[in-house]
């Protein structure tokens, strides 16, 4: 798939994820348009998945469990999820909860939204394949905020000690939290020293832009016997021009006006893919 | 022949190695206290050692089950319990993994490592999970057997086990079934349930009572929950009079179960054996017991005590 489709599909995800979160009045947008790009990437180029039922796909464990939106647009564009569920979003009776919940909603691997917990879970799938010579490969997107949590560190411990090579961690570094900038609430750099000390092999990219991860997934795929990471820097709200690089977006829904702005500024899906809006990554 | 029922649990891993190619085992640097060790003898491949870090050892063990594997995940109860308890309970119990936690060293007898140590709120934090299934055996063949269902179970289970070497309730034909309590011994004056350890105190008390001329009747409860209703039912209609005893607070834990049961449907007045509200400390697990009044002696006072109600 050529990367003007993926533009096209990610702004279609960018709607829906807003759509989504104007309907419920609740939810994340900063850290779900943060994603976009990285989520399209993952379904359309790297992941080997054409059902969320299919034994040999590869997994997909969304650590940040608040971006829920994020994965629900992707699986429906992929044709997973119904796009009439958009406006079900966290209302009561609906498959598409504030978190994921996996009991409610095929395509989701893992139940998530407690941060911390989705690279263990990501870890036990990958540890599950390798002593079975399996070839499905797992996937773990990561906040950087989430990186706080110790059970983060524990799991790194564990990917570098089994030298799991079926293992990619992608971060979302959009370098910001709930109470403001990463550095501001709990200094996490360096990020990329980290995880070499604990035996992972560390990429970098620029997360809105499809040749960037393209290159760092390609990377990776040459890289044996240890775990990696992309960290890929992002803008949180990407996408939305009064969201980007808020904090306090993280967690509020668009009112009337806002939303119809945001709606604008991202134009019609039919529009030319450069225009309305900054979603030229 | 008395057997700690962690003891039980690494032979029957050693079972579960050689007929169950989807069990997997993990550990958190406890593996010789908590016996996983024997699965890691005969089953090296299938044996995970997160180190000390039992969030993780939740985490994995989940992700192991999604992809199909049927993971036991150990440390002591204290940190499996107690330090993962929301890995558990968002992870494993929220979407109804099939993940097994088996937990060694609960209770008081832990003995001399002490306070610190000795889960005593484990059942309480355990139970009240949706999603949980929460067995508690009373010894060696009990355990081993619980443990070889937790297997075939689908969905979570939480296993309670001790260090310090149980007697035996049961003989090699004992049957254990899931959910269902066992009627030990029966009687008419008050009925005495107990789960784990405290069983065989139960039994002792019941003994020396009858001699006395009191008739107890004694029920094991080993699954905590679901919680057999219609034995403790039976039991308050027939008897009028409950005591409970286990090796746990009396808040949270068995007595609390079954005062739930009893409230929804048959009042009678109950008397709970447990810790009371008070944390553990070091010192040898028989003198631990008596100190805190886990004993047979303390069902036999409070047996009487609760038969002046009547």
């Amino acid at each position: 798939m050529k990367y003007d489709e993926l533009k096209v599909i990610a702004k279609s995800m960018r709607r829906n994820i807003l759509t989504m979160i104007y309907k419920a009045k609740s939810g994340h947008p900063g850290g779900s348009l943060s994603a976009v790009e990285i989520m399209t990437y993952l379904y359309y180029k790297e992941m080997n998945i054409d059902s969320p039922a299919d034994e040999n796909r590869d997994r997909f464990v969304l650590s940040k469990g608040h971006g829920a939106p994020v994965l629900y647009a992707v699986l429906m564009e992929k044709g997973f999820v119904s796009k009439d569920l958009i406006p079900t979003l966290r209302q009561v009776n609906s498959k598409l909860q504030g978190h994921p919940d996996m009991k409610k909603l095929q395509g989701v691997e893992a139940s998530t939204g407690s941060l911390g917990q989705g690279l263990s879970i990501a870890n036990g799938m990958a540890l599950s394949f390798k002593i079975d010579n399996k070839p499905n490969r797992v996937f773990a997107l990561l906040g950087d905020g989430e990186l706080n949590e110790g059970m983060i560190w524990e799991a790194a411990m564990l990917a570098g000690h089994y030298h799991l090579d079926n293992l990619t961690a992608v971060l979302d570094h959009n370098g910001l939290q709930i109470d403001g900038k990463n550095e501001d609430v709990m200094t996490i750099e360096p990020i990329d020293k980290k995880f070499e000390a604990f035996g992972w092999h560390v990429i970098k990219a620029e997360g809105h832009d499809y040749e960037s991860l393209e290159r760092a997934f390609e990377e990776r795929k040459t890289i044996k016997g240890k775990p990696a990471i992309i960290i890929a820097n992002t803008t949180k709200g990407k996408g939305c021009s009064f969201m980007e690089d808020q904090a306090g977006w993280h967690g509020k829904a668009p009112n009337d006006e806002e939303f119809c702005r945001a709606m604008e500024e991202m134009g019609d899906i039919g529009d030319k893919v450069n225009e309305g809006g900054g979603l030229n990554g | 022949m008395a057997k700690a029922t962690r003891e039980a649990y690494g032979e029957a891993l050693k079972k579960l190695a050689a007929s169950n190619p989807n069990i997997v085992v993990l550990d958190a640097d406890l593996s010789g206290s908590t016996k996983t060790s024997e699965f890691k003898k005969v089953s090296p491949e299938r044996f995970f050692n997160v180190g000390i870090a039992e969030q993780n050892l939740i985490g994995t063990a989940a992700g192991l089950s999604l992809a199909g594997k049927v993971p036991f995940a150990s440390s002591f109860a204290m940190f499996a319990a107690g330090r993962a308890f929301e890995i558990i309970r968002n992870t494993v119990a929220y979407p109804a993994l099939n993940v097994k936690i088996a937990a060694t060293h609960a209770g008081l007898t832990v003995g001399e490592d002490g306070g610190s140590h000795q889960a005593i709120e484990d059942i309480s934090l355990m139970r009240s999970i949706p999603n949980m299934t929460v067995i508690n055996p009373a010894d060696g063949r009990e355990a081993e057997q619980a443990v070889l269902r937790a297997a075939q179970f689908v969905g979570p289970v939480y296993i309670r086990l001790g260090r310090m070497a149980v007697e035996d309730i049961y003989d090699d034909s004992y049957e254990f079934e899931l959910g269902k309590g066992v009627l030990l011994r029966d009687g008419k004056d008050v009925t005495v349930i107990a789960t784990g350890m405290m069983v065989q105190e139960a039994l002792k008390a019941a003994k020396i009572l009858k001699e006395e001329g009191i008739d107890v009747r004694v029920i094991n409860i080993h699954t905590i929950k679901p919680i057999d209703r219609d034995i403790i039912i039976k039991a308050a209609k027939e008897t009028k009079l409950i005591v409970t005893a286990e090796e746990h607070s009396i808040i949270g834990g068995l007595g609390s179960a079954v005062l739930e049961v009893l409230s929804d449907e048959c009042p009678v007045p109950v008397k709970r054996v447990g810790v009371l509200d008070t944390f553990g400390e070091s010192g040898k697990p028989s003198d631990l017991l008596k100190k805190y009044k886990l004993t047979a002696e303390e069902i036999i006072i409070q047996t009487k005590e609760i038969l002046k109600l009547k």
